[in-house]
């Protein structure tokens, strides 16, 4: 239980594939729907689910990895069957087929959902990527303890 | 079944898939009063799982879950 008395979800989200963050939303949101206080904390590979599409990083390797691995949510692969870009195509066709919403559809859900949308100060500093990447929505940077305190009140901890 | 119970409100959720019935009945239990009725269509048969479970965890009521045809039909009364 939370300060308020509701039911609470903490989840750290490691991974930025496409399919990880499928299921790390749509649990967030069913979550939010049934009542409950959700913290989604993004960390590592999983900031750049709360991206907008900018270039970022400010030394030589920084800006590797803003190249390498640059872009917002929709950018996102998954885990098997990428293809360089193909599987994701596959992936949103099938899934627009079927009627399931988009990752970004996702989390414009989840924001209005309430959900809170906390990125890992740590992982922004090694990876250089400011608070100004990131869609307005998300809270400012938080650590580990933030998070502990978070999961230790919570009534489900999940790591994705 | 649903000719003696008052409607408040009709939601329809078909074409929709996980979570998104849950999460449309969520975003309008509020339209109606406590105590009104949600009636509900929805094709996705996860639903018939996910609807139940999220009233049981809101504490409302789902007075009747049904297949019609191809389709899932709720009844969801709002407690509080």
């Amino acid at each position: 239980m939370d300060e308020n008395g509701k039911k609470s979800l903490a989840m750290v989200v490691m991974s930025g594939d496409f399919d990880k963050l499928t299921g790390a939303f749509i649990i967030a949101n069913g979550a939010a729907a049934m009542g409950m206080d959700v913290t989604m904390f993004f960390t590592f590979w999983g900031l750049r689910a709360l991206k907008k599409n900018v270039r970022t990083g400010k030394t030589f390797f920084g800006k590797m990895i803003g190249l390498m691995y640059g872009g917002g949510i929709e950018k996102s692969h998954p885990s098997k069957f990428a293809f360089g870009g193909m599987g994701r195509w596959m992936f949103n066709k099938m899934m627009k087929s079927h009627g399931v919403q988009t990752l970004p559809e996702m989390r414009d859900l989840a924001v209005q959902l309430g959900v809170g949308l906390y990125a890992c100060q740590m992982s922004m500093d090694v990876m250089e990527i400011p608070q100004e990447a990131f869609i307005d929505e998300v809270k400012d940077p938080v650590g580990v303890g933030f998070f502990l305190l978070k999961a230790q009140n919570a009534d489900i901890q999940l790591f994705i | 079944m649903s000719d003696d119970v008052k409607i408040d409100l009709e939601l329809d959720l078909k074409g929709l898939l996980c979570p998104l019935p849950m999460v449309k009945v969520s975003q309008n239990i509020n339209n109606v009063e406590v105590g009104g009725i949600i009636r509900a269509v929805a094709t996705d048969p996860g639903a018939m799982a996910d609807i139940p479970a999220w009233a049981q965890s809101t504490g409302n009521e789902v007075v009747s879950a049904g297949k019609e045809g191809s389709e899932f039909v709720f009844l969801v009364k709002r407690l509080k």
